[in-house]
């Protein structure tokens, strides 16, 4: 019964999203204020019948009603309740669901929030917004409906894909759709005014929060995702270049990029029309991202759920969109007037320095997730275009652009004087300078550009904070005028410096991870010890152990240093007994942002046992770096300049409010 | 700085980050990607001894050999052509005979594939993409109905 009222919510969210990609948008053309203004309803009451479908999904999950072929594929009545509700989204179908409820929280959210917003931008944005869920609405009806029932009730679920049994796929996937979603607010904001043929300050101010919002989501689901492939997947690496990777990672790099041009439009008014292009660009990104994850076009060891049928459906999306988009950006870019003039070296200038090297390494990563696609589409020749090719392409490209950062907020808007800048940060240089010889002398038995790349981390982390430092005027102010003018900076600078801090950090964690890791592979019997980076790991114990639906084998392992116990690890091989599938669950030690990182190979027999065995140092900087960065994201979201809609600050209410 | 100047500094700077990324992309291109073959197409092809290629095709039924510590072999097939492959590492945990996977590495002079990666699937019914495909031009498989 709750199946099929979901399923009816589902069709009846349709409907509505119908009338919705056509009534507001027809009343912007011919000027009707009550067409118009139907979308401001029609919005909330879509993401509610989405809510209530999704709910009823969800509900068959928890209940591990059978009778569903979505919820038999993909459950198991022994499964914990945590991964029966993240269930629900670990697969192609549930999946797709949630994309559209997040399409449609984010057009509610437009419809509730955009009071401010001139009637017809609002109404065209919204309707916009519909056509994209429609065609998704269109896709999960047609080829991928979650709500599909069994004529005989299996007794027994298949299980969710063991490794998708984690905490961390609860939260990856949730945050990384709000993240390519919430593009699509910016993506039809772009539409919007483009078909409107204006750019006024109302869309400025707008597109930046959601830029932001999206970007920050992203980045954590980004950054989550990593972690979880680190500690899950069993190989102790956390980034593979890995096609389904990239795709997340290209409307990442568009997205920042995107953040930073919209600075520029925000501020200056410049950059206008290539604000717009990025943001129909970020989101094609997002749409190819779903695409080539959906459809099965890639071997990766991440396409859980793929069909190649659907694969021509989300093309044919894809195709419309995108091309539509552009088509319509060809048409009426010229309309949109060029802003302000910026002399190179300025804060502009920096700004498009850094569009131009994002969106070039935007591009690297596209071709070098393509190329093989397209190779064996036309010669039939397969080819694997993996770490080694993006590391010499993408790393290079990066360098320049963490070594301006730190330029970036120094310089003026206008025009900037570099000399100047370079002054402010002559000491910034020093220290750097100095990380990088302390490196050399200290760590340089390995890999010999390591400690250049320490170097450029030092200079980011430190030039970040210059802004700050400088700002506060100490100690030529003295200490608490210091403090004072520090609390009272925008708060959209210190989210500046704290995102440009964090990824600092996450290239020193890189950098450290890659140079300095050791890994020792060996074979021990119980009772025996070995040695790695100065832990001494010794064997204590080998045996089986039953979990609600898998058994496995264990193995305790004390980590001594100096002859110390420092912890105890049980790395572990299970067995799902649902789908005879083994996995291996690695055990892993913190020691500051260094990690010990077990993984159980193969048991020789009753008590011998293949360990492998990584010493990661500064690994968790990683995702540290990626965590400072949100929080720079959010703070500087908070800022009041930037509230979602804001209008122009009023002296009359912020006084009302400290009374 | 006249406009003229500007634009013509913009131009430069474009023009720099674009050839060096361009350079990059074709010098990766040419240097950096590998090979994606199976074992007949691996001996049509002639490679050389040494040079890096991915070499998929299903694990013989009864070849695997475990040597000292974690040494193995085993020979991946086509069923038309076998190749003898070493590798010394922990195998992954789907790695089973009859199983579809894939290698990394290199041929020696003796003609033994050299492995440095293999690769199965985290998913029991597994066959990676290009075992599937050149299994059924060779019509030896043919997918299940759903």
């Amino acid at each position: 019964m709750i199946t099929e009222l979901g399923h009816y919510a589902l069709v009846l969210a349709l409907a509505l999203t119908l009338i919705q990609s056509v009534a507001p948008v027809w009343g912007a053309r011919i000027n009707d204020e009550r067409l118009m203004a139907s979308a401001s309803y029609t919005s909330p009451m879509i993401f509610f019948l989405l809510f209530l479908s999704f709910s009823a999904l969800t509900t068959a999950y928890v209940t591990s009603d059978f009778s569903l072929v979505n919820v038999w594929q993909n459950s198991h009545s022994l499964m914990p309740t945590i991964y029966k509700i993240s269930g629900t989204w670990g697969n192609h179908e549930g999946s797709m669901l949630l994309w559209v409820l997040i399409l449609a929280l984010f057009a509610a959210l437009v419809a509730l929030f955009g009071g401010n917003l001139p009637p017809s931008l609002k109404a065209n944005v919204l309707g916009v917004q519909a056509w994209i869920l429609l065609s998704f609405l269109l896709f999960i009806l047609l080829t991928s409906n979650p709500f599909e029932r069994l004529d005989q009730v299996p007794f027994e679920g298949r299980d969710l894909n063991p490794i998708l049994q984690d905490v961390g796929l609860a939260i990856h996937p949730p945050m990384l759709y709000l993240g390519y979603v919430g593009f699509s607010i910016t993506f039809a904001f772009a539409v919007a005014a483009l078909i409107e043929g204006r750019i006024d300050a109302a869309w400025a101010r707008w597109v930046r929060p959601w830029a932001l919002l999206a970007w920050c989501f992203l980045t954590a689901g980004i950054s989550m995702g990593s972690y979880w492939a680190y500690y899950e997947l069993g190989w102790g690496g956390w980034w593979f270049w890995d096609p389904v990777e990239n795709s997340s990672f290209m409307p990442w790099l568009s997205g920042t990029a995107l953040l930073h041009s919209a600075l520029v439009m925000e501020k200056r008014s410049a950059l206008k029309i290539w604000t717009v292009l990025l943001a129909i660009l970020t989101f094609s990104l997002s749409l190819l991202g779903t695409f080539l994850v959906r459809s099965g076009v890639l071997t990766s060891v991440h396409t859980f759920a793929s069909d190649p049928e659907r694969g021509v459906f989300i093309l044919m999306i894809l195709v419309l969109f995108i091309g539509g988009s552009l088509a319509l950006f060809a048409l009426r870019a010229g309309r949109l007037h060029a802003g302000g003039i910026f002399a190179p070296i300025s804060r502009e200038g920096a700004l498009v320095f850094n569009n131009l090297i994002l969106s070039t390494a935007t591009a690297t990563v596209l071709v070098g997730t393509l190329y093989p696609l397209v190779l064996e589409a036309i010669t039939g020749n397969k080819i694997s275009v993996g770490a080694p090719f993006f590391n010499l392409t993408f790393g290079p490209m990066m360098i320049p652009l963490l070594i301006a950062v730190p330029f970036g907020p120094l310089l003026a808007w206008k025009r900037g004087d570099l000399y100047a800048a370079s002054q402010r940060l002559f000491a910034v240089f020093g220290a750097s300078l100095l990380v990088m010889v302390i490196a050399f002398a200290f760590l340089s038995d390995g890999f010999s550009l390591a400690p250049i790349g320490i170097g450029i981390a030092a200079w980011l982390m430190m030039g970040s904070m210059a802004e700050l430092y400088l700002r506060s005027g100490y100690p030529k102010t003295g200490f608490k005028v210091a403090m004072n003018r520090l609390s009272g900076l925008p708060r959209t600078v210190w989210g500046t410096a704290m995102a440009h801090f964090g990824l600092g950090m996450s290239v020193l964690g890189i950098v450290f991870v890659t140079a300095y890791e050791t890994e020792n592979v060996s074979i021990l019997k119980v009772g025996e010890t070995t040695e790695l980076s100065g832990y001494t790991l010794r064997l204590d114990e080998l045996g089986p152990r039953a979990g609600p639906n898998y058994t496995e084998d264990i193995a305790r392992v004390t980590v001594l240093v100096d002859g110390k116990v420092v912890d105890e690890l049980v790395p572990t091989k299970r067995i799902y007994t649902a789908r005879q599938m083994p996995t291996s669950e690695s055990a892993i030690s913190t020691f500051g942002f260094s990690q010990l990182y077990l993984a159980l190979g193969e048991v020789k027999d009753k008590d011998t046992v293949v360990l492998r065995i990584w010493w990661k140092p500064l690994i968790t900087l990683i995702w540290f770096g990626t965590v400072v960065m949100v929080f720079g994201g959010a703070f500087s979201l908070s800022d009041r300049r930037l509230r979602v809609g804001a209008p122009k600050p009023s002296v009359r209410r912020a006084k009302a409010i400290n009374a | 700085m006249t406009r003229k100047q500007k634009r013509l500094s913009w131009i430069g700077v474009m023009g720099v980050v674009l050839t060096v990324a361009v350079g990059l992309v074709l010098y990766a291109l040419s240097s950096k990607i590998s090979f994606s073959l199976d074992p007949s197409e691996m001996l049509a092809k002639k490679i050389a001894p040494g040079e890096r290629i991915r070499l998929f095709g299903l694990v013989k039924e009864g070849s695997l050999i475990r040597g000292d510590g974690l040494a193995v072999k085993f020979q991946l097939t086509d069923t038309a052509n076998t190749v003898q492959v070493a590798f010394n590492n922990i195998l992954p945990d789907l790695f089973r005979e009859g199983q579809g996977i894939i290698t990394e590495g290199a041929l020696d002079e003796k003609g033994v594939f050299v492995a440095d990666t293999v690769l199965a699937k985290h998913d029991e019914n597994y066959m990676p993409k290009e075992v599937a495909q050149s299994l059924k031009e060779k019509g030896l498989w043919v997918e299940k109905e759903k």
